[in-house]
Order: structure tokens, then C-alpha cells, then sequence
């Protein structure tokens, strides 16, 4: 039963360690409701500034390599690292294999790196929710690093993707097209560019025209941070202490230049707002299971209900407080 | 805000959660993938933990992941010794609430030691993927239930 203080208990032992109960606590956060609604707010009210890193690219750039090769990197450097894995469901049966872990599993047993994989299924950006909740969860219980693994193509991915602290995007040589797929939504605004699989012939030629289009700013945020591209070859263990220094560097940037309190201003921002999406969904949903036998049909009647309960969930809404 | 109203009860139940893992030296991974597909197509979610690893790798991906079951596929002669440690790791880490199945070339013979070491459910080779599904929808719904109480 998820009692507050079945809840509360959980996260006291997840904060000494207990990775059982962090599991456990994350499934809760994978389905917020109007009920654990106040989860959220708890956790984000102990937040302890983490680094959210968030890692876009074609499926087979080799993102849960590269990875798994920079949180050995990462673990060197003292840091408690959290992986939030994403995964599209099946549009057939809404299952899902969830196989991005797997080139991760080397640091299974690592007490200092805490691995989730999560599927895209739910409406109503219910992936943002959860993906969102979970970050929340893992930067309350001190994890220094937590990155985001996504395709970053869907609307929610992209939602997820938009208010990291620092978005990295990893293309590979030779896939065609991928200097089209630059130009499209979150692959424009990345802070580092990683090409991957960098031994590979081809890797030169992608190298160059993205230092290129860099260097002309077509790419990245804007600002004073000019986006680095950086070789990598996740199976040679190359240029991995790179991508990590330029992690670093943003960092370090983020914080000097007040980024980081926007970037979180804004991740705040999205789950509030689509935590009251949630619950005024939820509501509505309830009641129109009960009423909708009842009116039989009448659709006036129908929204009248709804907007009156709107109302009374907006009451709810207003004693969310989440700054 | 755009919203799509469902007129229907959003199912706050998540879906059946399921790790398959290959334990051990063996490099046969055709039969786990096979299962892994088949689970998807009937709605589970799968993870996958891949080839060679070892205990310790499994029960760990368990817990962060938080599955209600563990399906261990096993072709060589170690699934005895490999229950018990598994089942013993789950002890030691408060998780043997997840249930342990195991598949793959098993003696019939040895179905008793494994149920009784913990293993709870047993697929001998040949057994229908449909059959395994249902089964496994079953434990996991019992499983829920149990934990509701």
C-alpha cells in the first residue's frame, strides 16, 4: 500500500543506500498521481543541485557505450552517477524490450551508479512526468551526475531533453543523412557534439563539417558557450576523457554564468505544469467513468461537469508549491 | 494546454516487468532474444541483460529496475548451482519477493530440486511461448495482489 509513510520510509532508506528501496521508490515515480503527487514536490524541495545531463542521437550512434565508457571516467573522478535509459515501446503491443542497459551492465554492481530503464509508453507526456520525477528522486538522494538517455525525437523525449543542464548529441560517420537530421529539433541546441565510432574512415569528413557548422553557429544555444565537437570511439575507449572534460567545462560555465539556475528554473517549470495536467486528467477521467452513464450522451452536461470539476482540482493545484 | 481526454480508466496498474538473463559462460543468446521478442509482443516490458553475467550482475539490475520477475535461460549443466546462488542473492538483499523462473535444456528430473530451492516456475524445452506467458501473467498478477495486502 503506498502509504505517505511507506513512502517516506522508502526514501530515508534509499538515502542510506538501500538500493532496493530506490528501486522501489522509482516505480512509484514512474505513475505520479494526484495521490503521490506530493512526492515530487518532497524530493525537488531537498534538491542538491545535480548535473542533469541529457544524451540525444540516431538509434546505433552507440550513446549507452559511450556512456557506460564515460561513467567509469566519471566514478574515477568521485562522482555518484544516475542513468535514466530510454526506450521506445512497441506501438503493436505497448511492450518493450529495454536493451540499452545491457552495454552498461559492467557497472551493475557499482554501489556508485544507479542505472533505470524507462519506456515511452503513456499519454499526455507521461514519460516527461516519470523521467522528470526520477531526476528529481536521484538528485534529492546525491547523485552528482544524472544522465538522460533518450532517442530525442519524440515530443516527450524532446521535452526531457530541453530542459537538461547540458544536452549532449552523438552522431556517427557515414549514416548519410545525419547532416540533415541536424538541422532538426533537439539536435540543433546541443552544448557538446560527440561523433562517435570515430574509427571509422569516414569519421574525418562528419568531424570536420560539424566543426564547420559549429563554428558558424548553426548549431547549439546561442550565448557564449561555443559547442565542441569531440572524436570518440566508445569501443577503442577513445577520446572519452575529452567528452568528460567538456562535461566538466559546461559545468563550470553553467554555474559561472547563472545558466544552471535557469536551466533548473525551467525543468521546475515543466513539472509543475504537466503534474497539474496530470492530476486535472486524472480527475476529469475519474468522473467521467461515473458520470458518463448518467448523462447519457449529453455533452453539455458533460463539460459543465468537467469544468466544475476543474474548479475544485484547481484548488488542488494552488497548494502545489514547487519553487 | 493540449490535452487528449481518454474516456476511459487510465490504468494506473504498470505493465508485467521481466529480466531475462543468461548467467554463466554460455555465448548462446538466439533462445533469450527469442523470449525477450515474444514477451514484448505480448506486452511486457523486457530488460535485457545480455550474455556472461554473473549473479551479482542480475540481481543488481533487478532490484534498480525494480522487475517482479527474473527469468534465468540456461543451456548448460550449472542451473542447479546457479538457482541456489541467485535465490541466496535475493535473500541477502531483500528481494526475493521477485520471482525466479528458469528455461532452457533442464533435466526433468531436477524440476523438484529447483522448485524447492525457490525457483517458481520451471519451462522445460518445447514449451509453448504462449504458455510461458500466460504463466508468467499469472504469477505476476498473483504476486501483485499479494502485495497490496
Amino acid at each position: 500500500m503506498v502509504t505517505r509513510d511507506y513512502v517516506l520510509d522508502l526514501i530515508e532508506k534509499a538515502g542510506k543506500g538501500d538500493r532496493r528501496a530506490l528501486g522501489r521508490l522509482l516505480t512509484i515515480l514512474e505513475d505520479v498521481n494526484s495521490e503521490t503527487a506530493w512526492v515530487v514536490e518532497y524530493l525537488a524541495s531537498r534538491s542538491r543541485g545535480a548535473h542533469v545531463i541529457g544524451i540525444t542521437g540516431m538509434p546505433g550512434a552507440g550513446k549507452s557505450s559511450l556512456i557506460s565508457r564515460a561513467i567509469s571516467v566519471l566514478r574515477g573522478r568521485g562522482y555518484r552517477v544516475a542513468v535514466i535509459t530510454i526506450d521506445p515501446t512497441s506501438p503493436l503491443s505497448s511492450g518493450a524490450i529495454l536493451g540499452d542497459r545491457l552495454r552498461m551492465q559492467e557497472h551493475a554492481t557499482d554501489p556508485g551508479v544507479f542505472i533505470r530503464s524507462v519506456t515511452t509508453a503513456g499519454l499526455l507526456g507521461g514519460l516527461s512526468l516519470s523521467a522528470l520525477s526520477m531526476i528529481e528522486a536521484f538528485d534529492a538522494l546525491g547523485y552528482d551526475k544524472v544522465i538522460v538517455e533518450t532517442v530525442g525525437v519524440g515530443q516527450s523525449e524532446t521535452q526531457v531533453m530541453n530542459v537538461a543542464d547540458t544536452i549532449v548529441v552523438v552522431t556517427m560517420p557515414g549514416a548519410g543523412d545525419d547532416v540533415q537530421a541536424l538541422k532538426a529539433g533537439v539536435f540543433e541546441i546541443g552544448d557538446i557534439y560527440v561523433v562517435n565510432k570515430s574509427d571509422r574512415p569516414e569519421a574525418s569528413k562528419t568531424y570536420e563539417y560539424m566543426l564547420f557548422v559549429a563554428e558558424k553557429g548553426e548549431i547549439g544555444r546561442g550565448g557564449a558557450w561555443r559547442p565542441p565537437v569531440i572524436k570518440t570511439s566508445s569501443t577503442l575507449g577513445m577520446g572519452i576523457r575529452e567528452f568528460v572534460e567538456a562535461l566538466e567545462k559546461h559545468l563550470e560555465y553553467l554555474k559561472g554564468s547563472g545558466e544552471k539556475e535557469l536551466r533548473l528554473s525551467s525543468r521546475r517549470k515543466m513539472l509543475v505544469k504537466l503534474l497539474a495536467e496530470k492530476i486535472v486528467v486524472d480527475s476529469l477521467n475519474t468522473i467521467a467513468e461515473a458520470e458518463l452513464s448518467k448523462l447519457q450522451g449529453n455533452v453539455e452536461g458533460f463539460y459543465e461537469k468537467a469544468l466544475e470539476i476543474a474548479r475544485a482540482t484547481g484548488e488542488k493545484l494552488v497548494n502545489l508549491r514547487i519553487q | 494546454m493540449s490535452m487528449e481526454l481518454t474516456l476511459s480508466r487510465p490504468t494506473t496498474r504498470r505493465k508485467v516487468k521481466v529480466l531475462v538473463a543468461k548467467i554463466g559462460l554460455d555465448g548462446h543468446d538466439r533462445g533469450a532474444k527469442v523470449i525477450a521478442r515474444a514477451l514484448r509482443d505480448a506486452g511486457f516490458e523486457v530488460v535485457y541483460t545480455g550474455l556472461r553475467q554473473t549473479v551479482d550482475q542480475v540481481v543488481a539490475a533487478a532490484i534498480q529496475e525494480d522487475v517482479d520477475i527474473i527469468g534465468v535461460n540456461q543451456h548448460e549443466g550449472s542451473h542447479v548451482y546457479i538457482a541456489r546462488k541467485l535465490l541466496e542473492k535475493l535473500r541477502e538483499y531483500g528481494a526475493d519477493d521477485i520471482l525466479v523462473v528458469m528455461g532452457g535444456s533442464i533435466p526433468v528430473v531436477d524440476l523438484d530440486v529447483l522448485k524447492n530451492i525457490g525457483v517458481r516456475e520451471v519451462f522445460l524445452p518445447g514449451t509453448p511461448i504462449n504458455e510461458i506467458v500466460d504463466k508468467l501473467l499469472r504469477i505476476a498478477e498473483e504476486r501483485r495482489s499479494r502485495r497490496e495486502v
